[in-house]
């Protein structure tokens, strides 16, 4: 396999990178991409975390009886500040 | 500013949301908050919600908690990865919710306003374990570690098709608690760059520079743990 380093060209297009994703265009049809392997690599990287990403489970609801803790705390502060 | 002022009650695109129009009957006759609002019947939005609850109906306030407990668990959990901390943060974040909530005047969403409370809770938490964050500005800003290195390391070895829950998790877990907040705002809850600058007071742009940052080095930790494994 032939040597692939990271050049100036690929400095360049990964400090635009936060805004090129950001902004929802395709990074992958820019030019530099299209020539360049290590950056394709790493924006395939990238799609592929935000995906996993989206890909976890939810988190379940908290206990049912978190509610009660909270309705016991707004009173018990009611009643303290009844007390001043 | 009276409290009937319209507010915006706009839906964040996070994929947990329950933040949606609710029905004025959703609370069970056990008092309980209701989890899932119906669409049907006479409806209420959540603009009447807050204005009742803001006016001291305490009916009104537990329909708020059934509509955002879910998201704003989540994102304690996800921040402090302990079931426990997590509900002491969720109680103490609707606990502050229930005294500020006249303080909430409409300039944002209310999911986005409770959201922003919410992570402040979360920080101050973190800051008292002994995190090194006494500001938002301060976990949007690292200042031991501006981001990732930009060497690409070894070009075979690819993310794609491999990585596995547990694995994201634990390197999410592992991300700076700036670059955990972003990352799990936008990535994991779904929010958008634009209600992620309104709720950390930061700019779009720091928003996105601190995503790609946050990626940067779960990409990198992720490689980590693959070359481990020998891959």
């Amino acid at each position: 396999m032939s040597e692939e380093r990271n050049t100036k060209d690929c400095r360049e297009f990964q400090a635009q990178l936060a805004d090129l994703i950001g902004s929802g265009e395709d990074a992958k049809n820019h030019p530099h991409v299209k020539k360049c392997a290590l950056c394709r690599a790493l924006l395939a990287d990238l799609e592929t975390i935000a995906e996993a990403a989206r890909q976890l489970l939810p988190v379940g609801p908290p206990k049912e009886d978190l509610w009660e803790r909270i309705e016991s705390a707004i009173e018990q502060e009611k009643g303290t500040e009844n007390g001043k | 500013m009276p409290r009937s002022r319209m507010v915006k009650t706009a839906r964040p695109n996070g994929r947990n949301g329950e933040e949606n129009c609710v029905a004025s009957s959703a609370e069970s006759s056990e008092g309980k908050p209701a989890e899932k609002m119906a669409a049907s019947g006479p409806t209420a939005t959540d603009s009447d919600v807050v204005a009742r609850a803001q006016a001291g109906d305490h009916a009104a306030f537990a329909l708020l908690y059934g509509l955002n407990k879910r998201r704003v668990y989540s994102l304690c959990l996800r921040m402090v990865n302990s079931v426990a901390e997590a509900e002491d943060l969720t109680q103490e974040a609707f606990l502050q919710l229930h005294r500020k909530i006249g303080t909430f005047r409409g300039d944002s969403a209310f999911s986005t306003w409770l959201h922003r409370l919410a992570v402040n809770v979360v920080l101050m938490h973190l800051r008292k374990k002994g995190l090194a964050l006494t500001s938002l500005d301060e976990a949007m800003e690292p200042t031991h570690d501006d981001g990732p290195g930009r060497s690409f390391g070894a070009p075979d070895l690819r993310l794609t098709g491999s990585i596995d829950r547990l694995a994201l998790e634990r390197a999410v877990a592992d991300l700076p608690a700036g670059y955990r907040l972003i990352f799990v705002l936008h990535d994991i809850e779904g929010y958008e760059h634009n209600e992620i600058a309104t709720m950390l007071e930061c700019s779009i742009g720091n928003s996105k520079s601190q995503l790609h940052k946050a990626r940067l080095k779960l990409r990198e930790a992720l490689r980590t743990s693959l070359e481990g494994q020998g891959r």
